[in-house]
């Protein structure tokens, strides 16, 4: 298989192009900037649409109204760049849009650092945006995934009419690795029928998030949340590694997982034994997956480049029935693998 | 015998919501009469705002998206560029277009994006209950200017077609009202013309049309065209801003 040495941000760009995706809107801010500038390279050779918008907020509301014209439609953003676009993602939400967005993470909160952070974990899977609703958020651990979470992305967003977010961090935007473009087999996708591309042949197309009647509002969301339900019941990833003797249970996704990964395997060299879960899907949290380690393991370790905010789902999945420690950097910091190795026999 | 008068087919079958004396319901039927004679209606995609035309998007017989407030030239310019050919327009109140959506509304004429935009100019912020908009007039009483708006403090009203005139990317821009059956007739060529420079893939195009608000300016309807005549005009001149030869 043919792999070519690329660096994160662009390996989510020509993943996206590879995808079927024809329109981005971006904003430039450090350290995602490499995927909006090799946007405005691919897209025109491809007959695409790029446009670097005035604001995030104009770019994430260009993404609506491509999205609801029927396209594959994306845009990209670091920290606070995504805060501004949390309007967007509530209308996309609201009007059952399915459209792509990449978040970089840079550390904060204000213009804190353009250095690598995980700190954005409550605005993707809890927060960005007003109202009753979840985005998807996958976390890609290395340039590989940033790739194969990019397809997957689209065909989730398109499958259930909803917002996928890539969570990535300054790590794994700026990285180079050798990547395989191949794409996996499509399956068939609902048809979009409901989008607005001109009445001719049939009756007009509304797309909307306004509803004056509460009772009719509330029936909506609850429909959201049945389809959330599927998303939870089919679309939930995590890596299981070296869990099944697992003592000590690392909890990491992204960035932190990928050196959590070198700290698990010194630990085993030590003679502990160490295993690390990975959520791949933030949103949905892999709950069975945690609690069922629970009764096998005697603590967990979550390790976050951030003071702590994965670390309380965490809690919840474990339901208190072992410890859960927190090993953390922050502030634009990256764990050591000593580090974790150090909280991990703490942990024992 | 011949029907002399008729809704026009752009326009639903369904009570709108505006306040009775209210000059949207006129200017709804300009934007569908045009939408009729130009035979656009079946591939136009319009964009609603936050304001009191929230609902437009129930009254126009057309493909419909609503916007977040102010946001709607960026949604327009994704629909557009998503499928070109449509024809592709924007109906937007002051305080959707000339304040939280000024940003979105120049870069959409600086951009020379091909889309119409109806700015429907009444100098309040109708829906929320009268507060002073980014065209309300120095001196004029409304919830948030209790004592009248005072420039020292609240600023000077913006002129929206002077302004995206000096702007290349404009095509077309013409300020008109609806103050009198001339004007109105008026507004119709504008409103037709604007179309027409998108259809022509001119670039961007806008009409301004001073309007009306009797519930929040406490006039009935005849004095609210009266006031509109004696204190909007003045200060809002009517006439071509860009292009339209």
């Amino acid at each position: 298989m043919e792999k070519s040495l690329m660096k994160g941000n662009e390996a989510i760009a020509e993943a996206a192009i590879l995808a079927g995706c024809r329109h981005f809107f971006g904003y430039p801010i450090t350290p995602q900037n490499e995927l909006a500038a090799y946007m405005s390279r691919r897209m025109p050779q491809v007959e695409g649409t790029f446009l670097q918008a005035e604001s995030e907020i104009a770019a994430i509301n260009m993404v609506i109204g491509a999205a609801a014209a029927g396209k594959r439609a994306m845009t990209s953003s670091s920290s606070p760049g995504v805060a501004l676009k949390s309007e967007g993602l509530s209308y996309l939400a609201g009007c059952d849009l399915p459209a792509v967005i990449v978040n970089v993470q840079r550390g904060g909160p204000g213009l804190g650092t353009i250095q690598p952070s995980q700190a954005d974990y409550f605005m993707a899977v809890k927060g960005g945006g007003h109202g009753d609703f979840y985005k998807v958020v996958l976390a890609p651990s290395n340039i590989q995934e940033m790739v194969d979470c990019t397809y997957t992305a689209f065909d989730i967003a398109d499958r259930y009419r909803v917002t996928v977010m890539i969570l990535a961090d300054g790590i794994l935007g700026q990285m180079m690795e050798p990547v395989s473009l191949t794409k996996p087999e499509q399956k068939p996708l609902p048809a979009k029928d409901w989008a607005v591309t001109g009445k001719a042949g049939r009756n007009r197309n509304i797309v909307n998030s306004l509803y004056l009647s509460p009772e009719i509002l509330e029936q909506q969301n609850i429909i959201r949340f049945k389809k959330y339900d599927e998303i939870k019941k089919n679309e939930t990833r995590a890596e299981l590694y070296k869990t099944d003797d697992a003592e000590i249970c690392v909890v990491a996704y992204g960035a932190a997982a990928r050196i959590s990964k070198n700290a698990v395997d010194a630990a085993r060299e030590k003679g502990i034994r160490a295993g690390l879960i990975r959520p791949i899907t933030l949103w949905p949290f892999p709950n069975k997956e945690i609690f069922d380690l629970a009764d096998k393991v005697k603590a967990f370790t979550v390790v976050e480049m951030s003071m702590g905010q994965m670390i309380q789902d965490v809690e919840l999945a474990v339901k208190f029935k072992k410890p859960v420690n927190l090993c953390s950097r922050t502030g634009g910091m990256v764990p050591a693998p000593e580090q974790i190795l150090e909280s991990i026999e703490r942990s024992i | 015998m011949s029907i002399v008068f008729e809704r026009p087919k752009a326009l639903a079958d369904v009570v709108t919501s505006y306040c009775p004396g209210c000059t949207h319901g006129i200017i709804h039927r300009l934007v569908a009469e045009v939408l009729d004679e130009l035979e656009l209606t079946d591939k136009t995609i319009g964009i609603a705002p936050v304001g009191c035309s929230v609902l437009a998007y129930n009254f126009f017989d057309c493909d419909m998206v609503q916007a977040a407030h102010g946001r709607a030239p960026a949604v327009a310019t994704g629909v557009k560029r998503a499928n070109p050919e449509n024809t592709v327009f924007t109906y937007q109140g002051d305080g959707d277009l000339a304040a939280i959506g000024t940003g979105e509304t120049v870069h959409a004429a600086a951009r020379g994006e091909n889309i119409t935009v109806i700015f429907v100019n009444n100098a309040i912020y109708g829906m929320t209950g009268g507060q002073m908009a980014p065209t309300t007039m120095p001196k004029q009483i409304t919830q948030t200017t209790p004592y009248g708006r005072d420039i020292k403090t609240a600023g000077f009203p913006i002129r929206i077609c002077e302004m995206l005139a000096t702007l290349d990317g404009t095509a077309y821009c013409e300020r008109v009202s609806t103050d009198s059956v001339q004007n109105i007739k008026k507004a119709k060529n504008a409103i037709k013309k604007a179309f027409q420079t998108q259809t022509e893939r001119k670039g961007f195009s806008l009409v301004e049309v001073l309007s009306t608000c009797p519930t929040n300016w406490g006039l009935d309807p005849v004095k609210s065209l009266d006031w509109l005549r004696e204190n909007m005009l003045p200060y809002y001149p009517l006439g071509v801003y860009k292009g339209g030869n």
